[in-house]
């Protein structure tokens, strides 16, 4: 599903430059639940961004579903994003005027999907994560696992190929990390691809491939035995 | 544009962010609406002074004698100055090709005006058969003093409405009637009407049986007349004012009085005054617009102010729609589709809030030099659009700068 080979990535930094990402060889097969680990200033996030298309690497392939990912500008990159990748993010960005519903429509509105359409499948994945009755409050009527869990939603909705999600517990207390965690090992059991960056262990344990980041080079790629997270729960 | 789509994705915005979208709108629509009010204004003035002036003749030339104030070969000053007859006659065929219509007039002095035992306290005139013409005076009633009544000097009368008014309610007409004056007897034959009821307090008899009757002799007040109608403005004053010039020194001459002595003889000339009203109305018109271009400018500013805010306060959201799939060009045109609509529903509600106001209330302002204030619809409309279009100008560059925020920094805008 991913390939990356040989991946660099440096910033500017006045005269001198930052060597984020130095030589990334990764890839993974569809349906995996891989957790990317790493101290702040690994360059995990910097991983990520590019996986996301949100960054461009200065180096190196990236290999999208055999989609070559290169030469992006931003109507491209927008377009690949939309129909490739859900985002779910630690402060889960969601549009704090529009409801749950037009929060998950959102990406559905940018496929030029109809509104009645756009709005049924909104529901079905709404469901999914378990809000179908919270669907018309505000994000600020919602706790924060409410809230993770409606931004799930979104990146689900469009159905990608893989979901990448950054630090998504990272604002939550356990307890309702772990039921993220939940939701998140069952949209895995049903086959889909999903990258999850995180400094949590427990979080990590939870995902079937652990990759150590350190200094920007991939220090250990482990496979392990995901613990349930409603074990835990 | 036409993507309903996007209409409902505005709406929804607009519905979710009312303040935002009403303090938009009310800076467009009072910059509108103050535009439209001064332009309005403006004609209102232009309206009025052209109202004011319409009253008499507008090119009317008047004459009247004063003292002399300058010392002039051998004569001493203070001298008082007497137009007659003759001078009269000598200017006519000296100016002849200038002159439209003519009159002397002489302020009939001491004397009494009866009707039956009623008193009348009103001044009488001697003036010529064209005066009609020069006051303007529309008649209501019979005829005006003609050819026949002055070469004549037939002791005939007209007088103005206020007095059949205010002396002949027993009577259907006054026409027919007779008054005495000073012991002579006037046969009133005509009623006219002014604008002011001042001058409508008047009796006019013809000037050659005011001279012999009430012993005048040779002796005038003062001449009035009034020059041939010229399309062109700017004209028209040039030849007015050179005519005024030419009768000045002819009479001055005359009369033996210094080439400089303005006091002696006095000439007035409507058009003069006419172009120093429409040239002030000119100024107070530029004026009006320079503030109602000032007051649209502060619209453009504040509502690329606001956009600004818009932009700003969005950027988050910005980087969520597009690490959601928004293209920058779908961001830039969501901010200024946005945008436009707030601009032109406001804009236009301004104008016909605005103009529906001048339309109602205008025709019943009553103010002097002011008259049925209006604009012209077309130039609000351009307002109304230019207003958008720099509205559209103001959020672009915000919105486009917006989209091209790289997401990453758009999503950690905080």
């Amino acid at each position: 599903m991913i390939e990356i080979k040989d991946l660099h990535k440096s910033y500017k930094m006045g005269s001198n430059s930052l060597h984020v990402l130095k030589g990334i060889n990764f890839s993974c097969k569809e349906g995996e639940l891989v957790a990317i680990m790493g101290s702040s200033g690994s360059g995990k996030s910097t991983l990520l961004n590019i996986l996301g298309m949100l960054d461009e690497a200065d180096e190196g392939e990236y290999i999208l579903d055999g989609i070559p990912i290169k030469n992006l500008n931003e109507t491209k990159a927008a377009n690949y994003r939309n129909k490739f990748l859900g985002f779910i993010f630690q402060s889960f960005n969601l549009i704090n005027y529009k409801t749950a519903l037009e929060n998950v429509a959102l990406p559905l509105y940018y496929q030029k999907m109809p509104r009645k359409q756009r709005q049924e499948k909104a529901l079905k994945y709404l469901e999914q994560v378990g809000l179908k009755e919270w669907s018309h409050h505000l994000p600020s009527e919602l706790s924060g696992g409410q809230k993770q869990r409606v931004a799930i939603a979104r990146a689900m909705v469009a159905e990608p190929k893989v979901l990448l999600a950054d630090e998504l517990t990272g604002a939550l207390d356990s307890t309702t990390s772990y039921e993220v965690m939940d939701l998140i090992q069952k949209i895995n059991d049903q086959g889909n691809t999903i990258l999850v960056v995180t400094h949590e262990p427990d979080i990590a344990q939870m995902c079937k491939r652990i990759i150590h980041l350190k200094d920007g080079v991939i220090v250990k790629d482990e496979k392990v035995k995901q613990v349930r997270a409603t074990a835990n729960v | 544009m036409f993507d309903l789509e996007r209409w409902q994705e505005i709406f929804d915005t607009i519905r979710k962010n009312k303040l935002r979208t009403f303090l938009t709108g009310v800076s467009v629509a009072s910059g509108i609406f103050m535009l439209v009010i001064l332009l309005g204004f403006g004609e209102g003035m232009q309206n009025g002074i052209a109202y004011e002036f319409e009253q008499d003749a507008t090119t009317i030339v008047e004459v009247w004698p004063g003292v002399t104030t300058k010392e002039f070969k051998g004569l001493n000053p203070g001298r008082r100055i007497q137009l007659r007859n003759d001078n009269y006659n000598s200017s006519n065929s000296l100016f002849g090709d200038k002159i439209e219509y003519k009159s002397p007039l002489i302020f009939v002095q001491n004397v009494t005006v009866n009707y039956g035992k009623e008193a009348l306290v009103y001044g009488v005139r001697g003036v010529s058969y064209d005066y009609q013409f020069i006051d303007n005076a529309k008649l209501a009633e019979g005829r005006f003093l003609n050819y026949l009544d002055e070469k004549n000097t037939g002791k005939v009368a007209i007088i103005g409405r206020k007095i059949k008014q205010d002396v002949f309610k027993s009577v259907d007409t006054p026409v027919g009637e007779f008054i005495n004056i000073s012991g002579v007897l006037f046969k009133i034959v005509g009623v006219f009407d002014e604008r002011e009821e001042r001058e409508e307090e008047r009796i006019y008899i013809p000037v050659t049986t005011a001279q012999k009757v009430f012993n005048g002799a040779d002796r005038i007040s003062n001449i009035s007349y009034t020059m041939p109608a010229v399309d062109n403005f700017d004209e028209a004053v040039v030849q007015a004012v050179a005519f005024k010039e030419n009768l000045r020194s002819h009479l001055q001459q005359v009369h033996t009085v210094a080439p400089d002595d303005t006091s002696a003889i006095q000439v007035w000339s409507a058009l003069e005054e006419a172009k120093r009203y429409f040239s002030l109305t000119g100024n107070i018109k530029f004026f009006f617009w320079f503030v109602g271009i000032c007051t649209i400018i502060a619209g453009v500013v504040g509502v690329s102010n606001i956009m600004l805010i818009v932009v700003k306060e969005r950027t988050r959201e910005i980087g969520i729609r597009k690490a959601l799939g928004a293209k920058p060009w779908s961001i830039v045109g969501m901010i200024l589709h946005e945008a436009i609509f707030v601009t032109a529903i406001s804009g236009f509600a301004g104008l016909i809030f605005s103009m529906g106001l001048l339309e109602i209330v205008g025709p019943y302002i009553e103010v002097d030099y002011v008259k049925n204030p209006s604009v012209n619809f077309n130039v609000a409309l351009a307002t109304v659009f230019v207003l958008i279009l720099a509205g559209t100008i103001a959020g672009f560059f915000p919105a486009w700068r917006a989209a091209n925020i790289h997401t990453i920094d758009a999503l950690r805008d905080e």
